[in-house]
């Protein structure tokens, strides 16, 4: 777990009341839009909003357990990996999340770099 | 805590599906160890004739590497065959003295062949027919000896002497009763059967029996067959195929009560409930199961159980047959050869080597017996199945289902005929050739298997039909039909109907309350089950049960259609597809601002703007000023009207203010899928009525009322319901038609799905001539659609939720 006191490492995005219980939100970050789930045991989980199969907006999915089903084709997406559940294959880049006190923090090295 | 100990004794399919279903269910529950005799793993039995005729390998059979059974922490003993089970002990002993302590077993020991009890029966170079090890000795004889002979013109006996045929041998197959595959075929087909095979060149001695198999000049392998006529053929080759018989011997030894079969009831559970069977082994309510459908049924089951969720039963099943040797084709299932109390609907074209009987009972199909024409096998399996009533389709039912209407592969209907280019999937462009090496070399055996790994028919489905047909040309009699009981998903093993009569009997209104009384595998279900148990609740428990948008696809969770590239169309409502200047004003202004890139007229008689960012939607519709138009969900979509007696010189009724009245009446109602209406004023019918949910066409009289029809995947015409006089008599009908719909059917079933499920007879006892019970459905509906609002304008009681339109950007820095 990172280490909560170097703020300058981390970027507060929303906060867990923001995000619809099963549902999400949609952070634009310079590496494009992510998405930022919220399940039903308020864990929250940050993938890059793009399906692995056709680039399908994940956070429009259905959110079950750990997982998100795409709404264009239904692949089903490891919301803590970013990556496919089987048969299927491939993966969506995945975040570090930092929750604290309610409030959701994203890696800013990660925000940063422009790559995925 | 300390794992139990699962030991199973067996390392065939039916054991080795029983342990994957185990582990998919629980996979820490135990530490499992399994015995098998054969130095092989887990492979696919059913593939061994396509390997003995040459068109696989063995290598491409094998389902479970040994990689499998190491990753799963699976201890495997190949090569050991268990001799002894201390019950009171709980241990088991193999023959190379290894010993293991269980808390549970499984018994999958198989079955063994029938070998004749004649003399020179041990002699070298007569062989049963069961595995890798026969297979392969077939294979090894084919290239130095000449004769072979078949005992047993079975299934089994029938693909062995077709592949040694193909090796290059001259087979003589010997059958003891009076024609071929006695159990599964009546004379007629078996007749052609015959003739088929005898033109492949394959000899036939029927109504033989073998008195002894004498050794060749030298003494050291068979040479000859000699019959009880006297009879003498030369054999360097004989092959044992005359039946098998479950393998029960150590399972006595231990005591364990057996009676053609380990005895188990339902649950898969021997008379030591520590003590499990499944596979041919077993005997369940009298049946030893010889096929792999129904043993994975079984394995199901007994995972289930192993796995302490203690739901699910194996009650039986029903079997088909298919021959697997190419350019044959054959079917049969259930009572084919009839008897009292039946009818039989026979087609025969002898010369054309098609055969087709049908056996019917109390107006159900109990039996099927086909030969040469075997492309509604798979129908005809279903209707046998689900036992559905065939009366009202008997005088067409030989002809097979009509796949009139189906789009998207070439209008192909017979997989057989299908070369391995042809397309099957026209959605995902999948091909025959595709699925048939997926079922070969990752050992498929359900339809769901196939979606799953082909993608084929897991879009609109209007395929299903040629992949079951698939799967069964491939796997001949093993293939897995589609379960009687369909599941609603992965989540649960209740069907649709148990789930509805579970929310309508126990008063259930909310999914945690659903999930827990019926016992759900996930915390929070999946994709497929949440928008049906939402739906279920809501429409049985209206202004009750609290609508989930969570639950909902996205498309009813934002209101808008959601397209390939993550932007939204948009479809305002008209009315009976009337709209004014001010609205089509608005529209246009809408379009400019928003710089819609495409704006287009839509089949139900409205305008579609599409590529709207979802952050937009909220704007555009206050700004549009105009109904939701309902066109992404599922619910009722339009009312398409022609222009009727107002001004056309044909009208007879006046569609359009029918029309206008009707999707009033409907406004926001959902439904197990999207419901489509259309009002014609004569029967020129050019809004299109017979294609329609409920199509309603105006003659001089009144109104004809017709539903069922579809105009999308599959085309099917509506049928006729009724004749009504009266305007408010054509709301009260379609209404109550559309509650039985909304009440009954399954979430995704159009309406002709439904109908068909019903029957027609069912729907009109409901709606036409029970006044009380459509009284009662059209109050229903009323009291469901009351202040229904509209989710573009009221988004409190719509329960939208508006924070989706809001992307959050990212503020920078110094907000710690």
């Amino acid at each position: 777990m990172p280490n909560s006191s170097s703020t300058q490492n981390w970027q507060k995005v929303t906060t867990v009341d923001e995000i619809p219980v099963l549902g999400s939100r949609i952070i634009q970050a310079v590496v494009g839009q992510i998405a930022v789930f919220r399940n039903s045991e308020d864990e929250v989980f940050a993938v890059l909003d793009k399906c692995p199969h056709k680039g399908g907006p994940l956070s429009q999915g259905i959110v079950h357990g750990k997982s998100v089903t795409c709404p264009l084709h239904s692949w089903n997406i490891d919301l803590s990996t970013g990556c496919a559940i089987a048969p299927d294959e491939g993966c969506a880049k995945s975040f570090e999340v930092k929750v604290e006190s309610g409030v959701v923090w994203l890696n800013r090295q990660e925000l940063d770099t422009s790559h995925g | 805590m300390k794992k139990q100990k699962l030991v199973m004794i067996g390392n065939g399919m039916a054991g080795v599906r029983t342990i994957e279903e185990l582990l998919k269910l629980d996979p820490e529950l135990y530490d499992i160890t399994i015995f098998g005799s054969e130095p092989h793993p887990n492979y696919n039995r059913i593939l061994l004739s396509p390997v003995l005729a040459g068109e696989q390998t063995l290598e491409q059979i094998v389902l479970n590497d040994l990689d499998w059974y190491k990753s799963n922490g699976i201890h495997l003993h190949l090569g050991k065959t268990i001799i002894k089970i201390d019950r009171k002990e709980r241990t088991v002993t193999a023959d190379d003295g290894t010993v293991e302590s269980y808390d549970r077993l499984l018994l999958a020991t198989g079955s063994l062949p029938f070998i004749l009890p004649v003399p020179g029966n041990d002699l070298p170079g007569v062989i049963a027919y069961r595995d890798i090890k026969d297979t392969n000795e077939m294979i090894d004889v084919a290239t130095r000896y000449k004769n072979a002979v078949v005992i047993g013109g079975g299934l089994l006996g029938l693909e062995a002497a077709n592949g040694l045929a193909l090796r290059g041998m001259s087979v003589t197959v010997v059958h003891l009763a009076e024609w071929l595959m006695e159990r599964q075929l009546d004379k007629t087909a078996a007749d052609l059967l015959k003739n088929s095979l005898e033109a492949k060149g394959l000899k036939f001695l029927l109504q033989t029996s073998t008195e002894a198999l004498i050794p060749n000049a030298a003494g050291d392998r068979v040479g000859h067959i000699r019959f009880k006529d006297g009879l003498e053929i030369p054999a360097d080759l004989v092959v044992m195929a005359a039946g098998i018989k479950p393998n029960t011997a150590l399972a006595e030894s231990a005591g364990l009560h057996c009676q053609r079969g380990i005895v188990v009831n339902d649950t898969l559970q021997t008379f030591d409930p520590r003590v499990y069977a499944v596979g041919e082994c077993a005997s369940h309510r009298g049946t030893a199961y010889g096929l792999v459908a129904p043993l994975f049924e079984q394995a199901k089951v007994c995972a289930n159980h192993l796995a302490e969720h203690g739901i699910g039963r194996y009650e039986g099943s029903v079997t088909s047959t298919k021959l697997k040797v190419t350019g044959v084709d054959l079917f049969s299932a259930g009572n084919f050869m009839g008897g009292e109390g039946t009818e039989e609907i026979t087609l025969a074209d002898p010369i054309g080597g098609i055969y087709k009987k049908l056996v019917l009972k109390d107006d159900r199909l109990i039996g099927a017996c086909m030969f040469g024409d075997t492309a509604d096998s798979t129908w005809y399996f279903k209707l046998m199945r689900d036992a559905q009533s065939v009366a009202e389709i008997r005088d067409t039912l030989m002809f097979g289902e009509s796949n009139i209407g189906d789009v998207g592969h070439q209008g192909h209907n017979k997989a057989a005929g299908m070369t391995d280019a042809d397309e099957v999937c026209g959605c995902n462009g999948v091909s025959k050739g595709t699925i048939v090496k997926a079922i070969r070399e990752q050992g498929l055996f359900t339809l769901d298997e196939v979606k799953k790994c082909t993608k084929a028919s897991s879009s609109c489905g209007s395929c299903t039909g040629l992949v079951e047909q698939v799967l069964m040309n491939v796997l001949g009699t093993d293939y897995s039909a589609t379960p009687r009981k369909k599941s609603i998903c992965g989540c649960s093993d209740f069907s649709h109907d148990e789930i509805r009569q579970a929310i309508r009997s126990g008063h259930l209104i909310s999914q945690e309350q659903v999930r827990s009384e019926l016992g759900w595998r996930t915390p929070n279900g999946c994709a497929t089950c949440r928008p049906a148990l939402n739906y279920y609740l809501i429409s049985t428990w209206p202004h009750e049960a609290k609508d989930d948008p969570q639950s909902r696809f996205i498309n009813e969770r934002a209101h808008a259609n959601i397209q390939k590239d993550g932007t939204y169309s948009v479809i305002p409502r008209m009315f009976g597809g009337l709209t004014t200047p001010s609205e089509l004003r608005r529209i246009a202004d809408v379009a400019e601002k928003y710089q819609v890139p495409t704006v287009k007229v839509t089949g139900g008689q409205r305008i579609d703007l599409l590529g709207i960012k979802k952050d937009d939607l909220p704007a555009v519709w206050k700004e549009l000023d105009m109904p939701s138009g309902h066109a992404y969900g599922k619910s009722i979509r339009t009312v398409k009207t022609c222009v009727g007696d107002e001004h056309c010189r044909f009208g007879t009724q006046s569609s359009m203010k029918m029309g206008v009245d009707l999707e009033r009446m409907l406004f926001g109602m959902y439904a197990p899928h999207k419901v489509k209406l259309a009002v014609s004023g004569c029967p020129r019918n050019c809004a299109e009525a017979g294609i329609k949910d409920v199509g309603i066409i105006g003659v001089e009289s009144g109104w004809e009322l017709y539903i069922g029809g579809n105009g999308g995947i599959k085309t099917e015409v509506a049928e006729f319901l009724c004749k009504v006089k009266t305007d408010e008599e054509v709301r009260e009908y379609s209404g109550a038609f559309l509650q039985l719909y909304r009440e009954e059917a399954w979430y995704l079933d159009r309406t002709v799905h439904y109908l068909a499920r019903v029957g027609m007879e069912y729907i009109k006892q409901k709606v036409v001539d029970d006044a009380d019970s459509r009284k009662a459905l059209y109050e229903r509906l009323l009291f469901d659609l009351k202040d229904a609002p509209d989710p573009w304008k009221d988004f409190e009681r719509a329960g939208v939720d508006i924070r989706q339109f809001k992307t959050i950007p990212i503020v920078e820095v110094g907000n710690a």
